[in-house]
């Protein structure tokens, strides 16, 4: 290693302030203090410092991605092969190879688009403001294509990773201060801007489109589910729809969905990693998955519709409830900050996700609406609680 | 009536080098130093010029904003240079040590018999005043104020710490008589702050102060953990708080009538090679006590401990209030990130996330730790790591923010009065930013005591 070091001090003196490529030097030192930890001491206060830093902190989240990411490509190969045979029966673990390989050249082009759309905008940022790359990007990235229907045309992709970076974060200030997710921006603006593009049935398995099967419809069990709040619903009852869907392949993910999102297990594995590490939120997980079971359960209490009455585990494993507990709700920078805060933010977080989605019809998902309300409530939530210390402090004056 | 406080938020930064307990006497250095710098936010004035010779407590400045306030020169010899900085700002005053060391006159008295302006009038006269220091701005007391109480840290849980009742063994009765002054300065109670787990007859059996125990982890053996624990600051309250070691230098100037400023401090660190302590003078040259003492040549001197000292050359001087000097590697290279980075396993890192393998390792394992950042500094992202090491009933993110926004009303509403930039020391080690926390702090006290004190 002492060869990179050597060529990376050859470099140097070309990048600093007033040398030849200044201008360039945010992307030089990017690409410096990845490959080492830089050689900056401590100046003032403690001299010593905890291993820890924003790098290393997002590859840990991005390394818990991985899960949902492998099954993801598996779940997109194999429905894409459904759409193209048009037979829904078609058994999940065969020709498991061909499907991921199909469902690699769906989803890696999504990530690249997303990554390479994303991490120019922020260099060009960085150079504006004379900063390296802030790592923030590099899970927003990561998480973007993994919310994203498998057939999304790639342009799309790019036009909502832009605004998403551009109006989402940068005009805040970037990495840290943005108020509302990052991700979950990219996916608002392409389901507000571009519908038939992000819902329906058309678009979940890649290629239903082009399919020749007359019929045949890429459904998702959410779809078929808000069809009973409507005059024609796709099954005549529950059993109809638990049957199609059982609770264990809808555990697993063999159902169709965004490209990451169908599996629970999947993002379990990934809260294991997250919360072993200490960089996900306990609190705003557990919170956010008993206040959608809540209302489940308030839901099924109230009955009088085959939705209400559906099982309130149900809605825990299917649609993006799981994804969104464990890696939308949890981002620190948007979320509750205090830790009072936290409980209050997942649980009314858990509790709206599944009334949007059960009691609006034009929304078949709810989790993406509910979680970006909470993150602009945050703040309001995070106010009360500090208010609370506050006033505490100002008693201890009038008691004394 | 002792009672007992368990602190269950903190860290204990297991370091390597804990100094043996063994004492070595040093003969003064030939230079001393005091430095209006190891007092924040003084305005000195010199009594004396270069070639002037001086006597153990005669005064070398006084602080322009209150005069009364002396600051008094340890040791007996000439005044060899005054050390100037941007401004004409007095950075030194070197003394050069005579053979003889002579005294100025003063004589022994019975605390008990003075009153409180007296008391007053005689420490700041005889320079014994600078070692209290006040609550809220973590500055030298200013006598003016009644203190509703005077707090006494009987330990030190920082890193490394030196062990207080090793120091002060034999001292029960000039402590005693500095607990007797600290009695006669407020009309509100002294409290005395032991270690739960080191209990000492030496501290047990003072007189006259309210005994409280703690236990738990760093920063339980900081006085203003100790001071939110039992009776919190609240706005226009004062408290005082003192060194114990301190406390014992006044103590022996009324037992005696002599100042004698020498302290026993812990040289410790990963870099030492015979960690131990050394009984030396206020102010003395760094070079006499680490010469050949030190193993790499690649080094941080700290004059204090690793998360509050102040950074050193070899050639400088022991600051005023530190017990403490310690010696740890400079951390000024790049790392591989799959090696020694960013990414790499980190068995040689302590991190009090589990982002390291720190909680998997034994407790008993020490480590080295150098004085690289271990990162760029960033915005704040990650939430509730402060809060993690930080005992108080405040909410440290958010006041820190407060202080660099400079937000007065934020700062007092979350509770600046209560803290001093010690008390963040751990947050600012922990937080991922690498956010220079404590100096944010100091900033933000600052804004505070020309606004609204």
């Amino acid at each position: 290693m002492k060869f990179l070091e050597n060529i990376l001090h050859k470099m140097e003196p070309n990048f600093v302030k007033g040398a030849k490529y200044e201008k360039w030097n945010p992307l030089f030192e990017t690409i410096a203090t990845f490959a080492f930890t830089p050689k900056l001491v401590t100046t003032k206060g403690a001299h010593i410092r905890d291993g820890v830093d924003l790098k290393r902190t997002m590859m840990m989240v991005i390394i818990a991605l991985i899960p949902c990411l492998l099954f993801g490509i598996y779940n997109t190969g194999h429905w894409q092969m459904v759409a193209e045979l048009g037979n829904r029966n078609l058994p999940y673990w065969e020709n498991g190879l061909n499907k991921f390989w199909n469902g690699s050249i769906i989803v890696l082009p999504l990530i690249v688009v997303s990554y390479g759309v994303g991490l120019g905008i922020e260099f060009i940022f960085g150079m504006l403001r004379g900063h390296s790359l802030h790592e923030g990007f590099l899970v927003s990235g990561m998480l973007i294509p993994l919310t994203m229907p498998a057939d999304v045309p790639l342009w799309m992709v790019g036009v909502a990773t832009a605004f998403a970076v551009i109006i989402g974060k940068e005009i805040f200030g970037g990495t840290g201060m943005n108020i509302i997710n990052v991700a979950l921006t990219a996916r608002a603006f392409l389901f507000f801007a571009y519908p038939t593009s992000m819902s329906g049935d058309k678009v979940w398995m890649a290629g239903t489109e082009t399919t020749k099967v007359d019929g045949f419809t890429g459904s998702t069990a959410l779809g078929d589910l808000a069809t009973f709040m409507s005059d024609k619903p796709v099954f005549q009852n529950l059993n109809g729809f638990t049957s199609e869907y059982t609770l264990s392949e809808s555990f697993i993910g063999m159902i169709p969905g965004s490209v990451g999102e169908t599996s629970t297990l999947a993002c379990l594995i990934g809260a294991g990693i997250l919360l072993i590490t200490g960089v996900g939120s306990l609190r705003i997980m557990a919170s956010f998955f008993v206040g959608g079971l809540a209302m489940g359960l308030l839901l099924n209490l109230m009955g009088g519709n085959p939705y209400f009455e559906l099982p309130a585990v149900y809605h825990l494993v299917i649609g993006s409830f799981a994804f969104g507990a464990i890696f939308m709700a949890t981002d620190p920078v948007s979320a509750a900050q205090t830790a009072k805060g936290k409980l209050v933010y997942g649980f009314l977080g858990g509790l709206l996700a599944i009334l949007i989605r059960v009691l609006n019809p034009a929304y078949p998902e709810g989790v993406m609406l509910a979680i970006l309300f909470m993150n602009i409530s945050a703040p309001l939530i995070d106010y009360y609680v500090i208010q609370g210390n506050i006033n505490r402090r100002l008693k201890r004056i009038k008691t004394a | 009536m002792s009672r007992l406080v368990s602190i269950h938020k903190g860290l204990d930064i297991r370091l390597q080098g804990l100094a043996e307990k063994q004492l070595k006497i040093l003969p003064n250095s030939r230079i001393i130093c005091v430095s209006p710098l190891d007092f924040h936010g003084l305005n000195p004035k010199l009594l004396v010029k270069e070639g002037d010779s001086v006597k153990i407590g005669d005064p070398l400045f006084f602080d322009k904003t209150n005069e009364a306030l002396q600051f008094v020169t340890p040791a007996s010899g000439t005044v060899k240079s005054i050390i100037r900085g941007e401004k004409r700002k007095i950075l030194q005053v070197l003394i050069e040590t005579s053979e003889n060391q002579e005294y100025k006159n003063g004589s022994a008295e019975d605390v008990s018999k003075l009153s409180s302006e007296e008391l007053k009038t005689k420490m700041l006269a005889c320079g014994l005043w600078p070692f209290i220091k006040q609550r809220p701005i973590d500055v030298i007391a200013d006598q003016n104020q009644e203190p509703k109480a005077i707090f006494v840290s009987a330990f030190d849980s920082s890193p490394l710490a030196p062990d207080y009742n090793f120091i002060l063994e034999g001292r029960q009765e000039d402590l005693q008589t500095g607990f007797n002054a600290l009695c006669q300065l407020t009309k509100g109670k002294v409290h005395l702050n032991i270690d739960a787990k080191n209990d000492s007859a030496l501290f047990s059996n003072i007189k006259g102060v309210e005994i409280n125990k703690f236990a738990g982890k760093h920063p339980a053996g900081n006085v203003g953990t100790q001071i939110h624990h039992i009776d919190p600051i609240n706005k226009g309250e004062y408290i005082w708080t003192i060194n114990v070691q301190d406390l014992v230098i006044i103590g022996n100037y009324f037992n005696t009538g002599k100042l004698n400023a020498r302290r026993t401090i812990a040289l410790s660190g990963s870099e030492v090679s015979e960690p131990q302590y050394y009984n030396v003078l206020i102010g003395s040259n760094l070079d006499g006590i680490l010469k050949g003492k030190v193993k790499g040549n690649h080094v941080r001197f700290i004059s204090g401990n690793v998360l509050t000292g102040d950074q050193k050359q070899q050639n400088d001087y022991l600051g005023y209030y530190h017990n403490q000097i310690t010696v740890i590697p400079e951390g000024n290279n790049y790392k591989f990130f799959l090696t020694k980075g960013w990414l790499g396993l980190g068995f040689d890192k302590f991190s009090n996330s589990r982002l390291f393998p720190t909680f998997l390792l034994p407790k008993s394992k020490q480590f080295v730790l150098d004085t690289n950042t271990n990162g760029e500094e960033r915005a704040f992202v990650v939430t509730g790591e402060l809060e993690r090491v930080f005992p108080f009933d405040i909410f440290p993110m958010q006041l820190v923010k407060a202080a660099m926004t400079k937000d007065i009303d934020g700062m007092e509403n979350l509770g600046i009065y209560e803290v001093a930039p010690e008390d963040f020391a751990l947050c600012e080690y922990v937080c991922t930013t690498k956010i220079n926390i404590q100096d944010e702090i100091r900033k933000g006290l600052d804004i505070v005591a020309e606004e609204c004190l």
